[in-house]
């Protein structure tokens, strides 16, 4: 019970976060355009290790050029999607939408270990595996690495929000009808939002396919990615570095000092106890608009 | 020819208030009803007790979620978890030596009760929400399930089910078990076809609708989307139950996964949302295809018709299942039950063309 333990756990666990922001960023990038909870945002994850795994290990690219290729890959993964299957499903009830994405999950988490082998792939970015160590902490070095690139990647969400296309996709955001009468392409708006949370899912599959291996598991990062997404709110890039941070920290510190009480398994009741808490005291999230239907 | 709808006049309350006012669709019945009564005589073991009693198991589970997603128009991805507290409860039940008949109430009251508490969540939000508060609480009992050595036995155990008796009859050959899935399936069948013409019921459709509109009219919507869950819960329970005795007969918390409550919804959306024949159809679909399909890709590449590796057969049923999911939704988001409607909307004029409906 000594403080370097609540230090390691603290500053892990945050950058953990920041790894399930990562994930999250997909799915509230497609929430805010198009109003569509994308819970295949996990199996993208996947599908995006399998691609660098192949470009890489396969075709013998250098790891840099295999994660580009990767996320030329997954934007187009991303706008085919869109453009074949989300299209069609406008107007129809939110629970069709959220079976549709996750019959997509399944049918990718059959398509990805199917055809390139369902045992457990590494994927190596050549990180350095020693921790770092400051002072007596153990501090991940992929973890970190994994941190700042989830930190980057919400500021880069942020940034691009600034420029002209993403002017298009804030309008968007804020009301179909009146960014298509005033001239912009909705459907265009919404695949690119699709693409980029496959270019962000390349990110997230580059840095957790390096520290678990590629495998379906991948595709079970949804679930904590589901959670930061409730708690900074369905339709903020804020919040999702904001939740990242917490359900990561709240998923380290309380699992490290519990675990060992019960038996192991607790960061998933963590991250429920999150999502439904949440969505009992303040459903819209921390940073979410509150325009929710209420009863 | 088929159907023919012009012989019926509803001069009588009984027979306006007939379940099959059409005569074919009675005769249809009776036909399937004594065809599911025979099949023990004409189906080999095999495909009673790896086809026929699953799907009729799950067309049960199917019919329970029926009842909150189609008619009380609450979402629920949490449904495995009420299946399973359904089933170990009845184990434990069972095991201290209540008789099978009451550990069935049992598991059903049990399930209730924590339904309800899923149900907590629908008073104050609906829509993607509540999808997500029921997955999570799904994980909570699934949590509880394994790190509870007193409910799962620890974490890795198996419990198997023991030897019982319904109604006097010993539950042991695959006929007898057959019957009483079959049974269970029926009663939840005949309910909620009856659900539908009951007060319940159209309070149900009221909250469904719009909860605020029926609060206007007189129908506390808090009560009945409670009791909607309760009464979801209660047959899921009883599901569980009887899944767990008929069918597994040996039950790990696994079994009772986030992906069953996925593929429960599934089973729902694919039927078509609401009808009770749909989660027939629904079940078989998405229970039975994805076997068959990789059964028939398994025999065409054992004779090396086709060029496929066993790793990728292994994936099929998952990438089918997947499929059919997207497929259904894409090509009739209404479910399969209006497609079989299609038909029956074709056959009730024929040989004439149906005008445009």
């Amino acid at each position: 019970m000594d403080i370097q333990f609540l230090i390691e756990l603290i500053i892990n666990g945050a950058l953990t976060g920041l790894m399930y922001s990562l994930v999250a960023l997909g799915i509230v990038l497609i929430y805010k355009s198009s109003g569509v909870p994308n819970l295949a945002q996990g199996a993208m994850v996947m599908i995006a290790a399998y691609l660098i795994w192949m470009f890489a290990h396969l075709l013998g690219v250098p790891i840099v050029f295999a994660i580009l290729l990767a996320i030329v890959g997954m934007f187009l993964f991303g706008m085919l999607t869109e453009r074949l299957l989300l299209r069609k499903m406008v107007g129809q009830p939110i629970i069709m939408v959220v079976m549709l994405t996750l019959g997509l999950e399944s049918l990718l988490r059959g398509l990805g270990p199917g055809l390139l082998g369902a045992s457990p792939k590494s994927l190596d970015l050549g990180l350095d595996m020693m921790p770092i160590i400051i002072g007596e902490v153990f501090i991940n070095r992929e973890y970190l690495v994994g941190g700042i690139i989830g930190g980057l990647m919400v500021a880069g969400a942020l940034l691009f929000f600034r420029t002209r296309i993403g002017t298009k996709l804030r309008a968007v955001s804020d009301d179909h009808v009146s960014s298509w009468s005033v001239g912009i392409s909705v459907e265009r708006a919404v695949a690119i939002s699709w693409g980029l949370a496959g270019i962000s899912a390349v990110a997230a599959g580059a840095m957790w396919g390096s520290v678990q291996g590629v495998d379906w598991t991948l595709t079970a990062l949804l679930f904590p990615a589901v959670a930061v997404v409730i708690l900074g709110g369905l339709d903020s890039i804020y919040g999702v570095f904001v939740a990242g941070l917490i359900v990561g920290i709240l998923g380290s510190v309380i699992p490290g000092y519990v675990d060992p009480l019960v038996g192991g398994g607790t960061r998933d009741v963590v991250t429920s106890l999150i999502i439904l808490l949440t969505i009992i005291f303040r459903p819209h999230g921390i940073f979410g608009r509150e325009d929710i239907e209420r009863v | 020819m088929f159907y023919r709808l012009s012989g019926i006049k509803h001069t009588r309350y009984a027979s306006s208030r007939a379940l099959w006012p059409v005569t074919t669709d009675r005769r249809i019945m009776q036909v399937l009803v004594a065809l599911a009564l025979l099949a023990p005589f004409f189906l080999s073991d095999l495909y009673l007790t790896s086809y026929m009693l699953p799907w009729l198991i799950w067309t049960a589970a199917a019919l329970s979620l029926t009842l909150l997603m189609g008619m009380a128009g609450q979402l629920h991805f949490g449904f495995a978890a009420v299946l399973a507290i359904g089933a170990y409860t009845s184990i434990h039940l069972t095991r201290a030596g209540v008789p099978f008949e009451f550990a069935l109430l049992g598991a059903g009251l049990m399930s209730a009760f924590i339904g309800v508490i899923f149900g907590a969540a629908a008073l104050r939000v609906k829509g993607l929400y509540l999808v997500m508060a029921t997955l999570a609480m799904q994980y909570l009992v699934e949590w509880v399930i394994v790190n509870v050595p007193a409910i799962s036995g620890g974490a890795q155990a198996t419990l198997s089910t023991p030897d019982v008796t319904f109604l006097f009859v010993p539950l042991q050959s695959d006929a007898s078990l057959y019957y009483m899935a079959l049974l269970w399936t029926v009663v939840v069948t005949l309910l909620l076809l009856n659900i539908k013409r009951s007060s319940f019921g159209r309070a149900l459709v009221a909250v469904r609708d719009k909860d605020f509109a029926a609060a206007v009219i007189g129908v506390d919507p808090v009560k009945y989307k409670l009791l909607a869950f309760f009464a979801a819960s209660f047959l899921g329970g009883v599901t569980g139950a009887i899944l767990a005795f008929c069918y597994y007969q040996a039950v790990t918390p696994e079994q009772f996964g986030f992906n069953v409550s996925i593929q429960l919804v599934a089973m729902v959306l694919v039927g078509g949302l609401g009808s009770v024949i749909g989660a027939y159809l629904g079940a078989g679909f998405v229970l039975l295809l994805p076997i068959v399909l990789t059964n028939l890709l398994a025999f065409l590449a054992t004779y090396e018709w086709i060029p496929i590796s066993f790793n990728l057969i292994a994936h099929i049923p998952l990438m089918v299942y997947g499929a059919l999911i997207i497929g259904v939704l894409l090509y009739e988001p209404l479910g399969l039950a209006k497609i079989y409607d299609n038909l029956r909307k074709y056959f009730v004029v024929w040989p004439f063309r149906h005008t445009q409906s």
